[in-house]
């Protein structure tokens, strides 16, 4: 089990499963072919054929809106017939296993699962199962990885500051149950950004994240300093009943990005947030909306880079 | 009856012999060991040439899932995996469905054990009704049934007065308290060691302080009450230390390791590998290390398997979800040599770990080669290798991380009562 299940025996990839381990080409490819597919929603037709005749399953054993609809769009984009399935309300209830689950659909001829679960691991425990000729996009696996999500900003992040040898970049925030923290930095990392730094209380940070490559302030004001990209995270109301934060309150104050503390940052760095926001817990409205914030140009780029990821797999 | 095991290497820790010799059996009981006694015909000859025999296994914590878990395994499949895996003795603990808090409970799963003729059966009776943590068992009724110690196996006793009372209560008897030390509102819904890995993987973490605070906890009221106590499955170097320290107080504090955890790290969890989901989590490098090195010099007593089978379904979920723990009666043996070569500790040595000490800490006449006493002996090939497979594990669960590995050191023959349980 030691090689990467992410890839076939030729090197390319089988199943997108995390950011972390993966070559910086393969990364580079994804963003490349998102950029030919940023324009298709501008044409008269909103289509392109490369995926007709293909079956896309979205198994969200958790629940989400934003996540599969781009999803979906991407894949209807692409041509591929859609099929959605929000299995918390329906085969597990009834005490169906994950894997039985999986085998059912594939007995349908399923192409590609998207999948989204709670547990970390489950996308890799799919993978490890399909039939080889069944492709795995992980939609995001409890706090392990969110690769697509850390794709598409690493493709905003490229739009805006075009190389990324050069970059200081900051994550702020709950970092300890973050699957989207945990695939920015294996990809910020891979793709040679010099610095990438983590904002969080000690509540909020794993064990030796320093490990994974990156500088841990539990400052905002200095851990602000000249960065070039903000990476802001989603707080979860439930932190504060587990004991990691007294209150929102104080997490605001100290953690939320405010113009005031943006101003610390240089003067053109610009502020990214995955969605959805609570607007003054993490983030302020007016940086929100402000003209730094690329958060909406995120969205839109995410449906090419989900585009991007599902072409590629279905090619290999 | 009357068996001759002749030419074997014949190793008894107890009284530190290692030397080629013949074994003389007659109704189940050794009579002799060298030279031949007067009148006696053999029946039965075992030719040991290039084999070691050594006393019958003692295995300290062996779920066999009955009563009530027959899905994941029953008696027969656990006492034949036991046997192949040279256990003649071994002690279960008491999270079966119901516990073994009763009396009746414990002298059914006895009578049932005895009736197969195999390994011997020692249950570790619950501390707790139930397991709940809050009221006590009747442990001297659970002892005159055949319980050998009082634990809570890995549900963990909340309330630090009722683990202080139980420990008395115990004392009051000099029985012995097994407790795995956790607290368990430090490990919380944690799946995997606080380290490196679970940080990767988003793995819901436990702290090795988990371990440590509760140990703390427990060795001072084992101060405090006088109650003999064992530490079940030390996981952490911290841990090591501070039975260490606890024993250089002379307290009668004694402890185990699974055998999994002088082989294994974090490390070994990889993407997710659910067979390495154990109770404690699998911890760093340098715990490993430490838990190899306290073996060595005595601070843990004693290794036990810490069997417990787990059916298929149970291990193919996500991590987090699946079922923990590891099968280890057949893999015992040869991972205890892989640790005392690799440790360059000698055979007599090490196999003291898994047959006299352990005997010693459950209080039995077993784990020796005395004369006179009962003929339970596992005789093996220290040299053949053999392959971890499903297919030829007798144990109803599969699940070990070491499935698909080559282990050094095949059991051959097993006797139990000087009867012929088990034979390659």
């Amino acid at each position: 089990m030691s090689n990467n299940p992410q890839l076939n025996k030729g090197g390319e990839l089988q199943h997108l499963l995390t950011t972390e381990g993966l070559p910086a080409p393969i990364l580079l490819n994804i963003l490349d072919t998102a950029e030919s597919f940023v324009g298709v929603p501008e044409r008269d037709i909103k289509k392109v054929p490369l995926l007709r005749g293909k079956s896309i399953f979205n198994l969200f054993f958790e629940p989400s809106t934003r996540t599969r609809t781009t999803f979906e769009i991407a894949a209807k984009r692409l041509s591929a017939d859609v099929v959605n399935l929000n299995i918390a309300s329906s085969s597990q209830s009834k005490g169906e296993t994950l894997l039985d689950t999986v085998n059912n659909l594939s007995a349908m001829h399923a192409d590609m699962f998207i999948v989204r679960h709670s547990q970390s691991g489950a996308a890799h425990l799919i993978a490890r199962h399909v039939k080889p000729e069944i492709h795995v996009i992980n939609a995001g696996d409890g706090r392990h990885a969110h690769p697509t999500q850390a794709l598409l900003d690493m493709f905003t992040i490229r739009r805006y500051k075009r190389d990324f040898h050069n970059l200081c970049v900051a994550i702020v925030g709950d970092i300890l149950h973050s699957r989207v923290a945990r695939s920015q930095i294996h990809a910020l990392t891979t793709l040679g950004v010099p610095e990438v730094r983590v904002i969080s209380p000690k509540t909020l940070l794993p064990t030796k994240v320093d490990r994974l490559g990156v500088r841990v302030f539990h400052d905002m004001a200095k851990g602000l300093k000249d960065v070039d990209v903000l990476l802001m995270l989603r707080l979860q109301n439930e932190r504060m009943l587990g004991a990691r934060l007294p209150s929102a309150e104080e997490y605001f104050k100290y953690y939320g990005l405010t113009q005031e503390k943006l101003a610390r940052a240089k003067h053109d760095a610009i502020v990214m947030h995955p969605g959805p926001m609570n607007r003054g817990i993490e983030i302020d409205s007016a940086v929100a909306d402000g003209k730094q914030s690329v958060i909406s140009q995120q969205v839109t780029f995410g449906i090419a880079v989900r585009m991007a990821a599902m072409t590629i797999l279905a090619g290999n | 009856m009357k068996i001759l095991i002749k030419n074997g290497r014949v190793i008894d820790p107890k009284s530190g012999m290692d030397a080629v010799s013949d074994v003389y059996i007659v109704a189940g009981k050794i009579v002799a060991i060298g030279a031949q006694p007067d009148r006696f015909q053999a029946n039965h000859i075992i030719d040991a040439k290039g084999l070691v025999v050594c006393p019958g296994l003692v295995d300290i914590s062996v779920r066999l899932r009955e009563p009530g878990l027959e899905y994941k395994a029953t008696l027969e499949s656990e006492m034949r995996a036991a046997v192949a895996g040279g256990v003649t003795s071994l002690a279960c603990p008491p999270d079966t469905d119901p516990p073994l808090d009763e009396p009746g409970l414990v002298e059914m799963l006895k009578h049932r054990a005895k009736s197969l003729n195999q390994a011997h059966v020692y249950p570790i009776g619950a501390l707790t009704q139930g397991l709940q943590g809050d009221r006590l068992t009747e442990m001297a009724e659970l002892f005159d049934a055949g319980c050998v110690a009082f634990g809570q196996s890995d549900k963990q006793l909340l309330d630090s007065r009722v683990l202080m009372r139980a420990m008395q209560y115990a004392s009051t008897f000099n029985f012995s308290v097994w407790l795995r030390p956790e607290d368990a509102g430090i490990s919380n819904s944690g799946v995997a060691h606080d380290g490196e890995v679970a940080t990767r993987l988003g793995l819901p973490a436990i702290p090795v302080c988990a371990e440590t605070v509760a140990i703390s906890n427990i060795v001072l009221i084992a101060r405090e009450t006088g109650a003999r106590v064992h530490l079940s499955k030390v996981s952490s170097a911290e841990g090591v230390a501070m039975v260490r320290a606890a024993k250089q107080q002379g307290l009668p504090v004694t402890c185990d390791v699974a055998v999994n955890y002088i082989h294994l790290s974090e490390m070994d969890v990889s993407f997710f590998d659910s067979n390495c989901h154990l109770v404690p989590p699998l911890r760093g490098i340098s715990d490993r290390d430490a838990l190899r090195v306290g073996l060595k010099d005595g601070t843990i007593d004693v290794v036990c398997s810490d069997h417990s089978p787990v059916d298929e379904d149970a291990k193919l979920l996500p991590f987090g979800e699946s079922e923990a723990g590891a099968i280890g009666l057949e893999l015992l043996l040869s991972l205890i040599l892989k640790w005392a070569t690799e440790m360059k500790i000698p055979l007599v040595v090490a196999l003291a770990k898994i047959t006299s000490e352990s005997a010693k800490i459950l209080g039995v006449e077993a784990g020796h080669l005395s004369l006179g006493v009962a003929a339970d002996l596992c005789i093996f090939d220290p040299d053949q290798y053999w392959k971890v497979e499903a297919a030829s594990l007798k144990s109803q669960g599969k699940n070990t991380p070491f499935l698909g590995m080559e282990l050094q050191g095949k059991v051959k023959y097993t006797l139990a009562n000087g009867i012929l349980v088990y034979e390659d």
